[in-house]
């Protein structure tokens, strides 16, 4: 019994993480209709940008914050100089475009930091608490906690504020939305500005327990893609519960599953998105398009 | 001064120019209408208004020169476009349609009072008021985007075929409860349709175009009575 409640914190803390990156790629997407596949870039940007002022001497949680503040600006820069280029276009066109920021940034963190592992301090204590049996750290407990008051924001944000309808209305038609006064080209800068925000979280959370390197959310965006198409695109709540479901059932699969191992458990998430998608191809928590003609 | 005023406007799509001299006013309260053919250049005269198409000539609204503003800044300005194709936003509910409708009004009890405004003139909205825009049949989507339109509080709107895709009786109910838009908040109306009929009750004067160019203008009354609108748009 130990055993198990210990597998699933820990999935759930993992979980936690591949969550966070797919909030950022469901707020792109609520805000712009597209998937940016440079999330996962953006955020280990922003982890090096942390590591950068931890390097001069500014406190870890200071750090945090201040990469976050840089990386709001960075996002919506992104969106000014990079991506208001490609939109009215084709939308695979942009999707393209961030594929390819995705290697630009993951390549410029090498070439500027180096690809070696950098250390990265840890905002929670690295201690445990024993619980029915079993030892959990209080980090996997602060990470997990971190992602859900994430989620609780980020859907306030979109069912409950001006600012998130607006976002929503310029995701749907954004020439339409203009119409009603909606200023399009701010509200997407602040939509991959709040995404980019998102990013950094993560990437907070993720460069001490795998060390920081260029290629630290490679992993991580895999799984993010995977939670957000098993959660359904349109549902923070979903992809959340999905990226818990993703880290859960990987840890207890490798250990309960003979045949699977620690070997093959990259490969459970994505049994688990073929199954899902033939039953249910708008994700678990996502709404079913209805168009009517 | 008439309310809005285009001189000699001019657009093109890339090398193919569309709009060749259209000159047309609105007055303050008032409703034009823009009749023509297929290609003539309606469509695009009011997205020279909105600025979602780059024109050539003077645009004035209320005196100012809007040619070249940006489409939030027109519709910031007090002029509401209903575009072709209705434009509702479909992921989103008839209520927060409503909401986009109202975002730059920071009046929230007035704002209240005119989404129960809009259910009063679209009863049939009332019991989808949580649906998803997406969900609604035409008719209802059109009665939505109007909707909306409302919710703006403009000075000027801007309506693009309201009877497009509609059965005969749902564009009827729709003219009527613009009408009575009209009559009870003197928005004033730019209104594009290709049916005359329709367009002849809402209207009290109207231009046609063809290819781009003022053919013909007049009152309601004086249209009517041409030959050459009776055969075309008529129906006799």
């Amino acid at each position: 019994m130990g055993t198990f409640i210990q597998l699933v914190i820990d999935g759930l803390s993992t979980g936690s993480i591949y969550a966070a990156l797919a909030l950022a790629i469901v707020l792109v997407n609520q805000a712009t209709g597209l998937i940016n596949f440079a999330q996962g870039g953006i955020a280990v940007l922003s982890a090096y940008i942390a590591w950068l002022f931890i390097g001069v001497g500014v406190p870890l949680i200071l750090a945090i914050l201040l990469s976050i503040l840089v990386s709001f600006v960075m996002g919506a820069v992104i969106e000014r100089y990079l991506m208001r280029r490609f939109e009215g276009g084709d939308p695979d066109t942009a999707v393209v475009v961030t594929i390819g920021l995705l290697t630009l940034i993951t390549g410029l963190c090498g070439w500027l930091w180096t690809y070696n592992n950098q250390q990265f301090g840890s905002l929670f204590s690295l201690d445990t608490i024993q619980f029915l049996g079993a030892s959990i750290s209080v980090r996997s407990i602060g990470t997990t906690v971190v992602i859900v008051v994430m989620m609780i924001l980020l859907q306030a944000l979109f069912l409950g504020t001006k600012l998130g309808l607006a976002l929503r209305a310029v995701a749907v038609n954004p020439q339409s939305a203009s119409f009603s006064g909606l200023p399009v080209g701010r509200l997407l800068m602040v939509g991959w500005g709040l995404a980019a925000v998102l990013g950094a979280v993560a990437g907070a959370l993720v460069a001490p327990q795998l060390t920081l390197t260029p290629g630290m959310m490679d992993n991580a965006l895999v799984y993010a893609l995977a939670a957000v198409i098993l959660g359904g695109l349109s549902s923070p709540f979903g992809v959340v519960v999905a990226a818990w479901l993703i880290g859960v059932l990987e840890n207890l699969a490798a250990v309960y599953v003979p045949f699977i191992g620690y070997d093959l458990k990259v490969a459970v998430p994505f049994i688990l998105i073929f199954v899902v998608l033939i039953v249910r191809p708008q994700g678990l928590f996502g709404r079913k398009a209805v168009v009517r003609v | 001064m008439p309310l809005l005023e285009l001189t000699d406007v001019t657009a093109f799509y890339g090398p193919v120019q569309v709009l060749d001299t259209v000159s047309l006013s609105v007055p303050e309260g008032g409703a034009v209408g823009i009749l023509g053919a297929n290609g003539a250049g309606k469509t695009t005269t009011l997205r020279a208004i909105s600025g979602t198409v780059r024109a050539g000539g003077s645009i004035t609204f209320d005196g100012t020169e809007i040619r070249s503003l940006r489409p939030d800044k027109v519709a910031a300005l007090g002029i509401a476009h209903v575009p072709e194709g209705r434009g509702t936003l479909g992921d989103l509910t008839v209520r927060e349609n409503l909401r986009v409708g109202a975002y730059l009004r920071r009046d929230k009890k007035a704002v209240a009072h005119d989404i129960d405004y809009c259910l009063d003139l679209f009863p049939q909205l009332q019991n989808r008021i949580r649906s998803n825009a997406s969900a609604l049949s035409g008719g209802e989507q059109q009665m939505l985007a109007v909707g909306r339109a409302i919710m703006a509080r403009p000075r000027l709107m801007l309506l693009d075929e309201a009877s497009l895709g509609l059965a005969p009786s749902t564009a009827k109910t729709v003219y009527e409860a613009i009408g009575r838009l009209r009559r009870e908040s003197g928005i004033a109306m730019l209104v594009v349709e290709q049916n005359a009929n329709l367009a002849f009750t809402l209207v009290d004067s109207a231009t046609v175009l063809e290819t781009g160019r003022n053919a013909l203008s007049g009152t309601t009354a004086e249209l009517k009575g041409m030959d050459e609108i009776r055969r075309a748009y008529l129906g006799g």
